[in-house]
């Protein structure tokens, strides 16, 4: 019975996006006031009847109801009830059920924040909302509804993918759900805007903190992704250009893009019509990802889920959503002058230069991943192209990056003196320079000339901001008052200043992490008797034995270290192989010992003889940390950007009130 | 179910798994670090065959264990890294390197991309520095006031009531 519920809150919420896609557009185009104001509640509608069938689906799996196909297949009566939570998201039913109502709460969210926004933007940006949400319930109704109803019912169900059984796993997909899902705001703001005719500033303005905070999610969900593969599968590795890894990245790079050059569209309103197409592109990107990780046209390590017959849904969708929005846009944006002149050194030029990069940056990542699709299509022989071309790729233009990110907040808008910009930099080169010379000093032993110019670029990453943080004190004292000068700051104007900073040295962070892991990373395979010892990177590794340990839902091996550096116990480690009651392939859970400069990390292999011994794989894996810490700082400098008071998201309500009376007296 | 069953079941289950478990490079012996390093290099830029998208170095498949044994053999009989990857693209196509070479059969992966970004970056400075006769050269300042304005009474726009009596 509740199943059928949350199958019919689906339909409902089908019938109202249709009305949300048709009526307040049509009331903005017409000036039909009635229907503009459906738009809101319209949208907390929508989230409503998701929630509904959400909430139908997750009780299904909380009480073990097999006569839910979906449910049957990925649960089973002995899961950890959180892990029967996360299952609701654990194939390709419940991920899209997720996914809209991500979606939904986005739109509701724009409409409970948006108080500040002309009637006519909100109806317009609502009923695009809409648009996409019909897209996504004809897909879910039409060929992946998971409330499908089973018979005979089972006894037990199919066990979640072991792989999935894990607390990374479990809020990795909705943080990057809420990322994808957070570009069709962005995208649905440039297509209302299109559609109004209206690309001015003010529009930068609105869609700059949605964009951010979805750019946000996307950042902290690739994160996830990356350490979970990390600890999770067992061979040490954080990135592997996997077709699904780069259907993230994709969207992650344009929206990067996008953030930047929404900064040159609200301050300076040049780029306008460019902006758009990237806000139009970062979810085609978005959806595109979907569909090459849903259909299975790309055969992938992580492929959860997938069908042919659905890709063709989506690829339709692809192609309207695209080829709509994009005609949409030639149709529109020539109207659109592009104002605002700008010198060749100015901050517009550097953030042109930034922009550049990362659609490069895109192209190769989209063109690598469907290298092998042109080649078999064309019959150029089937192809691989794994992580030695992206990364030969990538390296050949990070340098570039780096070396702008320096300059670019260094350089005013419109037109900079370069005698002035060096006048403030010049110290951050001469200690990146140094930096340089000395990591390349044969004392270090760095075989590869990549890790001083790697370390340099970060020192000159993070050195470039203290001077422009500097100089953007400069009348406030010197380095003493730094740190009070820079809370009155934060207090002030200065929170999207500092949430660049922030994001920036993210990025140094980032670059060092990569640098030192890819070069001075260590590894080695070894086969241990119980008692024996074994010495890598200056840790001697004593082997206790394995024994076995009973899980709710599996049997483990569980292998017990003593980890010591010198005479000293640093730590023990417990890696674990699962053999999980659902069968499939025995897991691997690594053992870990974090660490801000170094992770040691031990894995199972398997027993070899009948005397206890194991085959075991240890691993020195220096700033690994790094990498992931660098993310969170781009995160949260994004935050930080968010909460600038000028874009008003949270006080937008407390203010109406206000504005309110003020007109009243007037 | 009982546990005494269940843990039976489990460590049957164990069992059975436990062949095609994870393998470690413990079994080959090297003459020299340096030779393990390039061993290590070789088997990640080869593909498994038959997985979805693994190296030989990540690989437990079957296939995976043979071919590593195979880039062993032929290793520890003195064959340079050259010798080997032709042996194998010989046998299986280009397909199974990570790492495709510079030959006019790949020259459309590895040139294609920047012909494509060349394109790109083509049509995004001609948006970007596109100028029309009338283009406004800045925010004029009648822009700028008019933005002022619209941010400032945005929240009375917001409102339901959009004409003020006064």
């Amino acid at each position: 019975m509740i199943p059928e519920l949350g199958h019919f809150a689906l339909i409902l919420a089908l019938l109202l996006a249709v009305v949300q896609a048709a009526f307040p557009l049509a009331g903005s185009l017409s000036g039909n006031r009635p229907w503009m104001t459906m738009a809101r509640p319209l949208a907390y509608g929508q989230l409503t009847m998701i929630a509904v069938a959400f909430a139908a689906l997750t009780q299904a799996f909380l009480t073990s109801d097999f006569s839910v196909l979906y449910v049957a297949e990925h649960s089973n009566t002995l899961l950890p009830t959180i892990y029967k939570i996360s299952a609701v998201w654990g194939g390709h039913e419940g991920s899209l059920l997720l996914w809209v109502l991500m979606m939904a709460a986005w739109g509701a969210a724009v409409a409970a924040f948006s108080g500040n926004l002309p009637l006519t933007v909100v109806a317009r940006v609502i009923s695009v909302q809409g648009m996409v949400a019909i897209g996504f319930l004809l897909f879910m109704l039409l060929t992946s509804n998971p409330f499908e109803r089973l018979f005979p019912v089972p006894p037990e169900g199919r066990d979640l993918n072991p792989l999935l059984q894990d607390p990374g796993l479990a809020i990795h997909p909705p943080m990057l759900y809420m990322g994808y899902v957070g570009f069709s705001v962005a995208f649905a703001f440039a297509v209302a805007a299109l559609i109004g005719g209206r690309l001015d500033a003010a529009w930068a303005r609105w869609s700059r903190p949605w964009t951010t905070v979805a750019w946000v999610f996307l950042t902290i969900g690739i994160m996830l992704g990356s350490w979970w593969a990390y600890y999770e599968l067992g061979w040490g590795g954080w990135w592997f250009w996997d077709p699904v890894e780069n259907a993230s990245l994709m969207p992650w790079l344009v929206g990067t893009a996008l953030i930047h050059s929404l900064a040159v569209t609200e301050k300076r309103a040049a780029f306008k019509s460019w902006t758009v197409l990237l806000a139009i592109c970062a979810f085609s990107l978005s959806l595109l990802g979907t569909f090459l990780v849903r259909s299975g046209v790309l055969t992938s390590v992580h492929a959860f889920a997938t069908d042919p017959s659905r890709g063709l849904f989506i690829l339709i969708f692809l192609c309207i959503v695209v080829g709509g929005s994009l005609a949409l846009y030639a149709w529109r944006a020539p109207e659109v002058s592009d104002g605002g002149q700008f010198g060749v050194v100015s901050r517009e030029s550097a953030l042109l230069g930034n922009n550049l990069i990362f659609v490069a940056f895109t192209v190769l990542v989209l063109f690598g991943t469907l290298a092998p699709l042109i080649y078999e299509a064309f019959n150029w022989g089937k192809i691989s192209v794994g992580f030695p071309w992206f990364n030969k790729m990538f390296l050949a233009l990070s340098p570039f990056l780096a070396v702008l990110i320096g300059l670019g907040p260094a350089t005013r808008w419109k037109g900079d003196n370069p005698m002035r910009v060096l006048k403030t930099l010049w110290w951050a080169l001469a200690l990146s320079i140094v930096v340089l010379a000395v990591s390349a000093l044969p004392l270090f032993g760095h075989g590869s000339l990549w890790v001083p110019v790697g370390l340099a670029l970060a020192a000159w990453l993070f050195f470039a901001h203290v001077a422009i943080v500097r100089e953007r004190l400069r009348n406030k004292g010197g380095l003493a008052r730094m740190g009070p000068a820079i809370l009155a700051d934060l207090r002030g104007s200065g929170r999207s200043f500092y949430g660049m900073v922030t994001a920036h040295v993210g990025v140094a962070m980032f670059v060092v992490g990569v640098t030192v892991l890819s070069n001075d990373q260590l590894e080695e395979d070894v086969r241990m008797s119980p008692g024996d010892s074994h010495e890598l990177a200056g840790y001697r590794f004593e082997f206790l034995g394995a024994q076995p340990a009973p899980g709710p839902n599996y049997m483990a091996q569980r292998g017990e270290f003593k980890v010591y550096r010198g005479d000293r116990e640093v730590t023990r480690l417990y890696p674990e192989k699962r053999a999980y009651m659902g069968g499939g392939m025995p897991m691997t859970e690594a053992a870990i010992d974090p660490g801000l400069f170094r992770d040691i990390y031990v894995s199972l292999g398997e027993p070899v003889g009948d005397d206890g011994d194991w085959a075991l794989r240890l691993y020195y894996k220096p700033f690994v940390r790094w990498i992931w810490l660098g993310a969170i700082l781009m995160a949260l400098g994004g935050v930080l950007a968010v909460s600038d008071p000028r874009y008003r998201l949270a006080g937008a309500r407390a203010r109406k009130p206000a504005a309110d009376a003020a007109a009243a007296t007037a | 179910m009982p546990p005494l069953i269940k843990t039976i079941l489990l460590a049957a289950l164990l069992a059975l798994a436990m062949p095609a478990s994870a393998y470690t490079l413990e079994e080959f012996q090297f003459d020299s670090p340096a030779q393990e390093a390039q061993f290590r290099d070789l088997i990640s830029k080869l593909r498994c065959l038959v997985c979805q998208n693994e190296s030989l170095a990540g690989s437990q498949a079957e296939l995976a264990q043979d071919l590593r044994n195979e880039v062993y053999r032929m290793m520890r009989a003195g064959q340079s890294k050259d010798e080997i990857l032709d042996f194998l693209v010989a046998r299986y196509g280009d397909f199974v390197l990570y790492d495709p070479p510079l030959k006019p059969s790949t020259y459309v992966l590895w040139f294609g991309p920047f012909v494509i970004i060349g394109i790109a970056a083509f049509f995004m400075l001609r948006a970007v520095l596109r100028r029309k006769p009338t283009g406004d050269e800045d925010i004029s300042e009648a822009e700028r006031e008019r933005l002022r304005a619209l941010l400032e009474t945005e929240s009375a726009a917001g409102t339901d009531e959009p004409k003020q009596a006064t």
